[in-house]
C-alpha cells in the first residue's frame, strides 16, 4: 500500500502558467499567507483527487534552477528539499512546463526529476505551442523523463483530471532515489534537455508567432513608449470616469442608511455615532470602492497578459538614467494599486542596493488609497469641464487631468528621490536588468474575477477593522468632553485641543484645524483622512439639516482653493500608512531604513504643500 | 562581432562570452535563461532611449531582455 499523498507543490520556471494551474486547480479555495520568518508569500489551496480525498497544493515561486539567487528561489528550493522550517517536505511534486518552451524549461525539471521525489509533469499551455506550429507527443516526453506526462491548458480547464488522476498515483511514480547523485552540472543539463525536447517535438512548421508580431508594434522604439503612456493615461482616465455611476449609487445606498437610522432610532449620542461616525466615516471611504476595483482591474490585465514586462522593457532606460533598471517598474507599477504589494514585489530585484532604493521610492506612487482624498477634493474644487475642446480633444475632463498630474508629480517625484538616493545613501553599482519577456495571453474572466475579489476584499477588510476603529474611537475623541451651551463642540472635544497643537505647525503650509484634525488618524490609512473630515463636519454641523450637504459642499464652503491645492500636494508625498511602515521594516529588517522614508517624505510633504499654498496664493488663486 | 553589434534580425550563435566583466549574480542568471556559449540567438529589439537600450534578445522560443553591457560580454558569429 503505498502512502497516500496529503500535500503537493508546484514547481517550474517563471512563465510556465503555474499560477493559472493553481487557480484552474483549486478554485476559489485559496490561502494566501507568507512562509515564516521570509516575505515570499506562500499561496496554497484545496484540490480534490478523483476519489474525493483533499490535497493541500502549494504553489512555489517560480524559478530557474536550485541554486537559487533571489529570495524567492530560496523558498522554492528550501520547501522542495524539505529544508523550510514549519513546512513539511511535499509528498508530491508537479513540474509545470511550457509546452512552448521546453528546451528552457526542461533544464530546471531535469534538476527537480533526479532528486526522486513522486513526481508529475503538467506540459501546460500546450494550445499556445500548436498555435505556434509547434506539435509535441507526451508519450515521448514520459518515456525520455521518467515520470508520468500529463497535456493541460490551465486557462481552458483541459487535463486537469487527467493530472489529479496522475497525482493521485504519484507515488508510484516515484524515481530511483537518486542520493547521493552524480553532479550533473547546468551545461550537461541543457545538452540534454535539447536532446529530450527534440525527441518529444513531432513537427515543428515555421514559426507564425503572434506575440513577435505583437512585439513589433508595442515595444517598436518609438510607437511602443507612445502606446504605453496613451494606456496609462486611459487607465487614469478610466478610474475617474467609469467608478462615477457606481461609486454615486453607493453614496446613494449609504445616505438611504443614514435616512433609515434617523428613522428608526430616537435622536441621541447613539444614534449620532451610527450616523455621524460610522455611516459617514466608513461610507466615505467604502464610496471608492469602484475606482480601486477598476485600477486593478486594468493592473491585472496587464500582469496576466505579458504586457507588464514589455512595460519593464521600455521604461528600463529611463528607469536606468535615475540609477534603477526595468524590474523596479513592476514594483513601482503595483504600487499604483497599494505600496504594500508593491515592496513586497521588490523582491524580485536581485541587486541589494537597487531593491532598498526602490522600497523607499514605492510610497510616492500614487496608491488606491490616496483616491480617495484627491478624488473628494477634486470633484469639490476643480470644475468639471473639459479642457481641449477647440482642438477636438473635449473628451479629457479637466478633473481627470488634475488626477493624472497628481500622479505624474508623485511619480516624477519618485524618480527624482531615486536619482538622488542612488547618489548618496544607496551609492553603488549599476545594476543590470535581465528578464525574461513571457508569450502574450489572453487572461481568463475566471483568474481576473479571482484576483479583483481578493484585492476588494482585502480593502473592505480594511475599511471594516482599521478605519471603522478609527472612525468610531475619532467620533468619540470628538464628542467629549461634551461642549458647554454655545461653545464649539469640536473645539471643546479631546482631538479638537490635540488638532489645535498640531495645527499651529502646519498653518504655515495653508492648513486649517480640521486638516490637522484629519492628518492625526490619517496615519494608520491615507483615505482616513477623508473619513475624518465627514466625521468633523458632521459633528459640528449640529442640526441635520447641514449633516445632510455632502462633504464636497462642506468642504467647498470651509477650504479655500489653495488650502486645498496643498492639502492635496500634502498627499502627494506624506507617508501615512502604517502598513507600509511596517511592510518595509519587514523587507529592510529594521527600523533604520522606514524611519528615514518616514523622515523624507514628511519633509518633503511640508515642503511641497508650503510652494503649493503660496504659490497659489501669490498667483491669485 | 559582439552581440550588440548583431544586426536586428540577423542568425547568429555566441561563440564565446567573457564572463569576467559581469557582475556573478547576473553571469549565473544570464547562463540560466541559456544564454552561454553555443548558443543560437538573434537580436529582436532594441530600446529608444539614448545607447539604444537595453536590447531583446531571442533563443530558442524565448525572448530576453537584458543591457547592451551584457551582450557585449558575448562575441557571436553570424550563421
Amino acid at each position: 500500500m503505498t502512502k497516500a499523498i496529503r500535500t503537493a507543490a508546484l514547481v517550474g520556471n517563471p512563465n510556465a502558467g503555474k499560477s493559472a494551474l493553481f487557480n484552474a486547480l483549486t478554485g476559489a479555495r485559496q490561502k494566501i499567507a507568507n512562509y515564516p520568518g521570509v516575505t515570499v508569500e506562500r499561496k496554497s489551496g484545496r484540490m480534490l483527487l478523483p476519489s474525493g480525498e483533499p490535497v493541500e497544493l502549494i504553489d512555489l515561486p517560480g524559478s530557474y534552477g536550485l541554486d537559487a539567487t533571489s529570495p524567492d528561489e530560496a523558498v522554492t528550493r528550501r520547501v522542495i528539499l524539505g529544508e523550510m522550517p514549519g513546512e513539511s517536505r511535499p509528498d508530491a511534486l508537479v513540474i509545470v512546463l511550457d509546452a512552448g518552451n521546453l528546451e528552457q524549461h526542461l533544464v530546471f525539471a531535469q534538476e527537480v526529476i533526479a532528486l526522486g521525489r513522486p513526481t508529475v509533469v503538467a506540459l501546460n499551455m500546450v494550445d499556445l505551442a500548436e498555435r505556434d506550429g509547434l506539435v509535441i507527443d507526451p508519450a515521448a516526453l514520459q518515456a525520455a523523463l521518467g515520470v508520468p506526462v500529463v497535456p493541460t491548458v490551465a486557462v481552458r480547464r483541459r487535463g486537469l483530471e487527467e493530472l489529479s488522476a496522475a497525482i493521485a498515483a504519484a507515488e508510484e511514480h516515484a524515481g530511483e532515489p537518486a542520493d547521493p547523485r552524480p553532479h550533473v552540472n547546468q551545461s550537461e543539463r541543457r545538452l540534454t534537455a535539447h536532446a529530450i525536447a527534440d525527441g518529444a517535438i513531432l513537427s515543428e512548421t515555421r514559426r507564425h508567432r503572434l506575440h513577435s508580431r505583437l512585439d513589433r508594434v508595442l515595444l517598436h522604439p518609438w510607437l511602443g513608449p507612445v502606446i504605453l503612456f496613451a494606456l496609462l493615461f486611459v487607465v487614469f482616465q478610466a478610474v475617474f470616469a467609469w467608478a462615477t455611476p457606481f461609486a454615486d449609487g453607493i453614496e446613494a445606498g449609504i445616505g438611504w442608511l443614514t435616512d433609515g437610522a434617523r428613522a428608526i432610532f430616537p435622536a441621541g449620542l447613539p444614534r449620532d455615532l451610527l450616523t455621524d461616525g460610522i455611516l459617514s466615516g466608513v461610507g466615505s471611504v467604502i464610496v471608492f470602492l469602484p475606482q480601486i476595483i477598476i485600477l486593478f482591474f486594468f493592473i491585472l490585465v496587464m500582469e496576466a497578459t505579458g504586457y507588464m514586462a514589455r512595460a519593464a522593457f521600455l521604461m528600463d532606460r529611463l528607469m536606468a538614467g535615475v540609477g534603477l533598471s526595468g524590474r523596479s517598474f513592476i514594483p513601482l507599477l503595483s504600487s499604483f494599486a497599494c505600496a504594500i504589494p508593491g515592496i513586497m514585489a521588490t523582491r524580485s530585484i536581485t541587486d541589494p542596493k537597487d531593491r532598498l532604493t526602490t522600497i523607499l521610492i514605492a510610497p510616492l506612487m500614487t496608491c488606491s488609497a490616496r483616491l480617495p482624498v484627491y478624488a473628494v477634493i477634486i470633484a469639490a474644487f476643480i470644475p468639471a469641464r473639459s479642457v481641449g475642446g477647440g482642438i477636438g480633444l473635449g473628451f479629457i475632463g479637466l478633473q481627470g487631468l488634475v488626477l493624472f498630474g497628481l500622479y505624474v508629480i508623485g511619480t516624477v517625484g519618485a524618480m527624482a528621490v531615486a536619482l538622488v538616493l542612488r547618489r548618496s545613501v544607496t551609492k553603488g553599482a549599476a545594476s543590470g536588468f535581465i528578464m525574461e519577456l513571457p508569450k502574450y495571453q489572453l487572461p481568463t474572466v475566471k483568474d481576473l474575477a479571482l484576483g479583483l475579489f481578493q484585492r476588494a476584499w482585502i480593502f473592505l477588510r480594511r475599511a471594516g477593522t482599521i478605519i471603522f476603529t478609527v472612525t468610531v474611537v475619532l467620533w468619540l475623541l470628538l464628542n467629549f468632553p461634551r461642549a458647554a451651551p454655545g461653545e464649539d463642540q469640536v473645539d471643546a472635544s479631546i482631538a479638537g485641543t490635540l488638532a489645535n497643537g498640531l495645527a499651529v505647525v502646519v498653518e504655515p503650509i495653508g492648513f486649517n484645524r480640521d486638516i490637522a484634525l484629519a492628518l492625526i488618524p490619517a496615519m494608520a490609512a491615507r483615505e482616513v483622512a477623508v473619513a475624518s473630515l465627514a466625521t468633523t463636519y458632521a459633528v459640528s454641523a449640529g442640526d441635520d439639516e447641514q449633516t445632510a450637504l455632502a462633504l464636497g459642499d462642506q468642504l467647498k464652503a470651509r477650504w479655500s482653493l489653495p488650502t486645498a491645492l496643498a492639502f492635496l500636494a500634502w498627499f502627494v508625498f506624506a507617508p501615512q500608512c502604517l502598513s507600509t511602515i511596517a511592510v518595509a521594516r519587514r523587507e529592510t529588517n529594521g527600523w533604520k531604513w522606514p524611519g528615514f522614508m518616514l523622515l523624507y517624505l514628511f519633509v518633503l510633504a511640508y515642503i511641497a504643500a508650503g510652494i503649493t499654498y503660496w504659490g497659489a496664493l501669490a498667483l491669485g488663486l | 562581432m559582439r552581440l550588440d553589434e548583431l544586426p536586428i534580425g540577423q542568425k547568429a550563435r555566441i561563440a564565446s562570452v567573457d564572463w569576467a566583466v559581469l557582475v556573478p549574480e547576473e553571469g549565473q542568471r544570464l547562463r540560466a535563461l541559456g544564454l552561454d556559449e553555443g548558443a543560437k540567438v538573434s537580436l529582436a529589439f532594441r530600446g529608444i532611449f539614448a545607447g539604444r537600450d537595453p536590447l531583446a534578445v531571442e533563443i530558442g522560443r524565448m525572448t530576453i531582455a537584458l543591457r547592451r553591457v551584457h551582450a557585449h560580454a558575448m562575441t557571436v558569429e553570424a550563421l
